[in-house]
């Protein structure tokens, strides 16, 4: 439905966006995930027609929307600080863009009546918005944009202002709101776990540029770049050098690894990088017959419930690892990790 | 400070009240007293409603008119200044914000140079349709007066609202564009109503500006327009009439109080921080075609507003136009310093005659005695406001009184009360200077009272319990801490005191006239010698006037502002 193709946008004489594209389908929900500053923001900002990109177009539909103006849209968008009209009460600020619609004033008064009890503020209705907490406001907010039936919502960092506790029970709410609405959203945050509970794709954006985009489970499993596995927090990352390229073999700071699979083609002598992902290591002295076995001192052993964190120290190297039972601090662990789980990225 | 701070604050208050009591209550109460008990005396035989009522119904007209078309140049040029940024906004700015500080003389001396009889424009039609009188009475009309006050008080509109316009939350007005609205739906139905409060408290200000307004009036407006200020003056100084003049200034003070007591009202910020902007805000290049035409548009207006009148000014201080009588149309067009080098040669003719250069050394004495006396007291004030004390609530309103009190009203009160010795003008010169600093006086505590309030008390705390005594404490981190600001309002005081002309016009003596007085009188005098000299005068005060303000601007702290 939405397409944006090869946008650039330069921020003070700066380079901002590089040519960014990617497409929104019918119902999708598409989170937009990057660093604060990488430009998320401003390609809602484009999408919404408040700002004008140096090149490339945002296309609905197949129709150019280079010449319809913000209001004609019919895109609607939640802003991180919410913006709602201090200068009118809740049920006015649903209300604003029924309004602007030209609909009756019974037709508007029952659909904010609808729109308050699907927040669940009935009784707010005539409150101004500035004793809202930070919560209500988003609620409030996530409502105004909602009620005049938008092509496209697209949300700016919705839960940024939020504490953790308040996220997690309304990123579950917003979930089960959004799909509801069955209309396409474009969801920005830089919180990945964020990302990961909402979006159906994540498009990831890092210095001005789209560096990949599928589902979450894609991503997880097959990050492209050491910078979307770091940034996605995916494991520990290892640089190293390829010493012999059958069998893979990269030389690291704590010994020699094998890895059978890698997106990459790498020759002889090639700087990469390794993720060794903390679930996927190998722990105790049965497996020492396997490849790519290390010895390590246990720096630290953490419990988080279904697992134990374990903090290893492979000569200058630290490495994460998960572990079913917990390790004495200050012991001495064999820990491997299968070549089949290793995964490469050249740089 | 003390262990009895109550009773210091008490004793900071003694000096100013007494001085407040003495030289501001005790004129005012003789006004009342003139108007509410002498009403069947002698004043009132002569006495018809419409004495008051038609000056009284042309104040409100002007002062209405003014507001509207100060508010129409006003709106755009708060909106150019907040939104957008182009080569010389900076210069735009400061030349918008000068006005304010200009005094009214010179401003209807500038607006004489190019609309009057001798001005640019009709010596200009002159020349070039060889016509013996002025074709153009643009003098002595209501326009000039409206044109005066809209140069005059733009530069209030450009201050208050684009300041406030620029703290505005931009997303406000996103989040209704996405809801459906135009461009002009947003604004009206969001932007508008969050700068409502500012928008009508910088009007109410405008308005009670022009409706105070006197010098601009009297000196613009000619004898058929009177305001109740130019109508106080008429009916003290040529009529004699005191008890109209009394009736006109208790009438003035209501209205004045009423309007101050409204503007304090819509003053109270009332969203909070939901409205403001959390970043930083930023200027915008001037992008599309429209937006162009406007800033181009709007940098053209306001310079041939703000420029073109100082500008004529200037150079017509500069330039002879004398037709010889004989020659019908042969103008004589040339440089000249003359007016100049007359203002510093005595050439005695009549017995009123003041030597130019005497009304200036006039000036500035009064000007330096005012600064002492107004900086004195305005500190001392301005530290009793600062402290938490319970009687404080009641005594700052009788300290921002004086400025509701208009200077003409001032001056009938000091010609009523201290009109014979030893406090009678030519026994007593520090009259004027006296007057001048309860003009001043509430500028000295405004820019001084947040200064002090923001010196915490950690830091004279910290520095008692590092030996200091209460007089080095005072020298050491007040002074240095309050230096900015006590400068700001010393020259503020210097360049009010300056051109000030309202309580001035009633107090001079007539052989020591100060220079507004002096380009008042000579203007109104035929001959262009006179009239040169004028001009020269204007063009110097002028100067001075500038130079402060851009000092001003140089020094003040952001968000310090005047009014």
């Amino acid at each position: 439905m939405l397409e944006v193709q090869n946008l650039t946008k330069d921020y003070e004489n700066k380079p901002l966006l590089k040519g960014v594209s990617f497409e929104v389908a019918k119902g999708e929900l598409v989170c937009l995930l990057g660093s604060s500053g990488s430009g998320k923001s401003t390609i809602l900002r484009i999408i919404a027609g408040l700002e004008e990109p140096e090149s490339g177009a945002v296309l609905w539909e197949g129709q150019d929307l280079r010449d319809v103006p913000t209001h004609k849209r019919g895109f609607g968008l939640m802003f991180q600080d919410y913006a709602l009209f201090p200068h009118k009460t809740i049920a006015q600020n649903i209300a604003f863009g029924l309004q602007l619609q030209g609909m009756k004033e019974e037709e508007i008064s029952r659909r904010v009546k609808d729109s308050l009890e699907s927040i669940r503020m009935q009784s707010f209705a005539d409150r101004p918005v500035t004793e809202l907490s930070g919560g209500e406001q988003q609620r409030v907010a996530l409502a105004r944009a909602l009620a005049p039936s938008p092509k496209l919502l697209m949300l700016d960092e919705p839960l940024g202002a939020l504490d953790h506790t308040l996220r997690t029970q309304l990123i579950l709410e917003l979930r089960a709101i959004l799909h509801q609405s069955q209309i396409p959203v474009i969801y920005v945050t830089h919180d990945r776990e964020e990302a990961f509970g909402l979006a159906d794709r994540l498009v990831i954006l890092h210095d001005g540029v789209i560096l990949q985009q599928g589902t979450p489970q894609e991503l997880f499993e097959q990050p492209q770049t050491a910078w979307v596995a770091e940034f996605l927090g995916l494991g520990n990352l290892v640089p190293g050098v390829v010493t012999q390229s059958k069998p893979l073999t990269i030389k690291t700071a704590f010994g020699e690894l094998k890895v059978d699979i890698q997106p990459h083609q790498f020759t002889l002598g090639q700087k990469c990088q390794l993720l060794l992902r903390p679930e996927d290591a190998l722990i105790g002295t049965q497996y020492s017959a396997r490849e790519n076995h290390v010895e390590c001192l246990v720096r630290d052993s953490l419990f988080m419930g279904e697992y134990h964190q374990l903090e290893l120290l492979c000569g200058e190297t630290m490495l994460f690892a998960r572990s079913q039972i917990p390790a004495k601090i200050g012991s001495r662990l064999e820990v491997s990790w299968p070549a089949e789980k290793i995964r490469g990225f050249p740089g | 400070m003390t262990k009895r701070p109550a009773l210091l604050t008490l004793a900071l208050w003694l000096i100013p009240l007494a001085f407040l009591a003495f030289f501001f209550y005790q004129p005012l109460v003789a006004i009342f007293r003139l108007v509410f008990s002498e009403r069947f005396s002698q004043g009132w035989e002569l006495f018809a409603w419409s004495q008051v009522s038609k000056p009284l119904n042309f104040t409100f007209l002007q002062a209405f008119l003014s507001t509207i078309l100060t508010l129409v140049v006003g709106l755009p040029a708060a909106w150019l200044f907040a939104k957008f940024d182009f080569p010389g906004r900076k210069i735009l700015r400061t030349i918008s914000l000068l006005p304010f500080i200009l005094p009214t003389v010179v401003v209807a001396a500038a607006f004489n140079t190019l609309i009057g009889p001798q001005g640019w424009i009709n010596q200009a039609l002159m020349a070039l349709f060889n016509l013996s009188v002025p074709p153009l009475k643009l003098l002595n009309s209501l326009p000039a007066i409206l044109l005066a006050h809209v140069f005059y008080n733009t530069s209030i509109i450009v201050r208050i609202v684009s300041s406030s316009w620029s703290r505005l939350n931009p997303r406000l007005e996103h989040a209704a564009r996405l809801l459906g609205a135009t461009p002009w739906q947003a604004f009206t139905k969001v932007t508008l109503p969050l700068l409502l409060p500012s928008l009508l408290s910088a009007s109410l200000l405008v308005f009670l500006f022009d409706f105070t307004s006197f010098g601009v009036v009297l000196m613009l407006g000619g004898p058929q327009f009177s305001t109740i200020e130019v109508e106080i003056y008429n009916q003290a100084m040529n009529r004699f009439n005191l008890p109209v003049a009394g009736l006109l200034s208790v009438i003035q003070l209501g209205i004045t109080l009423l309007v101050t007591l409204l503007q304090n009202r819509v003053n109270t910020p009332r969203y909070g921080k939901a409205a403001l902007n959390p970043e930083k805000s930023a200027l915008s290049r001037p992008a599309r075609r429209w937006q162009k035409v406007f800033v181009v548009f709007m940098v053209i207006s306001l310079i041939l507003l703000f420029a073109v009148p100082v500008l004529s000014l200037i150079t017509r201080s500069f330039v002879t136009l004398e037709a010889d009588r004989g020659q019908r149309g042969e103008v004589m067009v040339g440089f000249t310093l003359r007016y100049y080098r007359e203002l510093f040669q005595n050439r005695s003719g009549s017995i009123f005659y003041v030597p130019p250069i005497q009304a200036i050394r006039n000036s500035l004495l009064y000007s330096g005695v005012t600064i002492l006396i107004a900086g004195l007291l305005g500190i001392l004030t301005a530290y009793a406001m600062a402290r938490r004390a319970r009687f404080n609530k009641f005594l700052e309103p009788l300290f921002m009184l004086p400025l509701g009190a208009s200077a003409v009203t001032l001056g009938l009160g000091f010609l009523l009360i201290f009109n014979r010795p030893p406090w009678a003008n030519s026994t007593f010169p520090l009259l004027i200077p006296i007057a001048h600093s309860l003009i001043a006086l509430p500028f000295v505590v405004r820019t001084m009272l947040p200064a002090i309030r923001s010196i915490p008390e950690s830091l004279r705390e910290a520095s008692r319990s590092l030996g200091a005594n209460p007089l080095q404490v005072l020298l050491k981190v007040d002074l240095p801490i309050l230096l900015r600001s006590l400068l700001v309002s010393l020259v503020f005081v210097f360049t009010i005191s300056l051109g000030e002309f309202g309580a001035s016009s009633f107090l001079s003596n007539p052989h020591a006239p100060t220079i507004p007085v002096a380009i008042y009188r000579y203007i109104s005098q035929p001959g262009a010698l006179n009239y040169g000299q004028a001009l020269a005068m204007s063009s110097l005060l002028l100067l001075v006037c500038g130079l402060g303000s851009l000092l001003i601007e140089k020094i003040r702290l952001p968000g310090e502002e005047l009014f």
